[in-house]
């Protein structure tokens, strides 16, 4: 990704941001609300358009106009904060959906894969469920089930632990933290300061839709170089000992 | 005493009402026959026309125009204008096929017009109700806008309609009698012409009765729905 640039109107969403996220590793977006971070995952899922600079995955570049953004979306997973599964459908449905209507796969393998995605996550009992009879937990695993099941190369995961119950968050992180540990390449925007400093290879701080710092999240976390990122996160952390 | 009797022998005197009643029964038939098949058009089109006015991108932008254009013709056309001007125009134009139909055609087809308008008001709103992060959950995974308006977007927003829906059917139901004006016997007009010719009203009344009893059910299954609703998110606030 270089030079991406974004603006919604006269606001600079999205100011040269250059980052490269190697396959296999996952890269943390840290900053505060409002810095860009959902922004930028939304625009490398082509869910909103950038003006200037370059975004290439794997090996495509999706700014081409010519581009298939479906065949891009198949690629390039991405878990919302607010979960939004479909509420007219169960949840095996939920995850079968965009693989048999979008993925080529025939009504029996989508639900065989559905099936043991969520025997995976524990959840198999609920597959004829509705998504309202599930906790938020539920629903977001349920959600992350149901990118997987395009098989996409790339995992967008948005904060989705911040609409969660404290109690609830655990168990959606250990599945993240499995996916990170199976290799999949993730790019997650998160409050979880703990949580990113464990599984990411690299920590990136947003700030006014700049990526004002980068470095292994030891670094980050311990020895910040910039004085925002160390007011940034003396701010968490305060809130982490309130909490 | 005197003046109730009158009531009674005017309006309800069951010997006119027992006389009436095979005539209006027969022209009600004529008038179920019209709202059942104005009603499952008016249910398609206005469907299609609300996914039109929808479309995103400056190609579709004649399209919805042209959406536009058609529902506030005919949202502000009083029906018994649009019957009029179907009923007897449109014979009147020899256009060999379309103007040799049936008068319940052209009859059907004024209803049809003017409630798709409706109808497709009520659509859109309820598509437009259905949040902008579904739309973008399905089309993150890859699903095309065309399936994700026919697997998310439509299954949702019609099942959020269902009940304003149902009200202008029951709206349907009762201006079937205006097709009336154009010469379709239908219970209103056989049910006047027997008044007119003995001079009393039970035959009005007969007719009355029926619209009555075909639009309560439909009321109190709107109510139920609109109140099973309520009941579940209310359910899920908590």
């Amino acid at each position: 990704m270089q030079g991406v640039s974004k603006w919604f109107g006269p606001l600079n969403v999205l100011d040269k941001i250059d980052l490269d996220v190697p396959e296999h590793n996952v890269v943390c977006l840290i900053g505060a609300s409002g810095s860009g971070k959902s922004t930028l995952l939304r625009c490398i899922n082509r869910l909103e358009r950038i003006e200037e600079g370059e975004i290439v995955v794997d090996g495509q570049d999706i700014t081409d106009p010519k581009l298939d953004v479906n065949v891009l979306r198949r690629k390039v997973g991405i878990v919302f904060q607010a979960y939004n599964l479909f509420p007219h459908m169960t949840v095996l449905q939920n995850v079968t959906l965009a693989p048999r209507k979008a993925g080529g796969f025939t009504r029996n393998g989508a639900e065989g894969q559905a099936r043991a995605l969520l025997r995976r996550i524990g959840l198999e009992a609920k597959a004829d469920e509705y998504p309202d009879r599930l906790s938020g937990g539920q629903q977001q695993r349920v959600a992350i089930v149901r990118a997987l099941a395009m098989g996409p190369k790339v995992m967008l995961l948005d904060e989705i632990t911040s609409a969660l119950d404290p109690q609830l968050v655990s168990e959606v992180l250990a599945l993240v933290r499995e996916l990170a540990e199976s290799g999949m390449t993730m790019i997650l925007a998160t409050h979880e300061m703990g949580f990113a400093r464990e599984v990411a290879d690299r920590v990136c701080f947003l700030d006014a839709g700049r990526i004002l710092e980068e470095g292994p999240p030891a670094q980050i976390f311990t020895e910040p170089r910039e004085q925002r990122t160390r007011e940034f996160l003396a701010r968490v952390l305060e809130a982490e000992k309130l909490a | 005493m005197h003046a109730l009797h009158q009531v009674y022998r005017t309006f309800f005197y069951p010997h006119s009402f027992r006389l009436a009643l095979p005539d209006v029964w027969a022209g009600f038939q004529v008038n179920i026959k019209m709202m059942v098949i104005a009603e499952a058009l008016v249910l398609v089109l206005a469907l299609a026309l609300a996914i039109v006015r929808g479309l995103p991108g400056p190609a579709a932008r004649p399209l919805r125009a042209l959406a536009i254009v058609y529902t506030d013709f005919f949202r502000g056309t009083p029906l018994i204008l649009v019957a009029f001007i179907v009923g007897f125009g449109v014979p009147g134009l020899q256009l060999g096929y379309i103007s040799n139909q049936h008068v319940i055609v052209y009859g059907i087809a004024s209803l049809t017009l003017v409630y798709t308008a409706y109808v497709t008001e009520v659509y859109r709103a309820g598509i437009e109700s259905v949040h902008p992060s579904q739309r973008a959950a399905a089309r993150s995974l890859g699903l095309t806008y065309a399936q994700t308006m026919r697997y998310v977007v439509v299954p949702q927003a019609v099942r959020r309609v269902i009940p304003p829906l149902l009200n202008d059917f029951v709206g349907l139901q009762k201006d079937t009698a205006i097709i009336s004006v154009i010469g379709v016997a239908e219970a209103t007009q056989l049910a006047q012409q027997f008044s007119t010719q003995n001079n009393d009203f039970p035959s009005l009344v007969c007719a009355a009765v029926f619209f009555i009893l075909l639009t309560i059910p439909l009321a109190r299954f709107t109510d139920h729905l609109v109140a099973e609703r309520e009941r579940r998110e209310r359910a899920q606030a908590f």
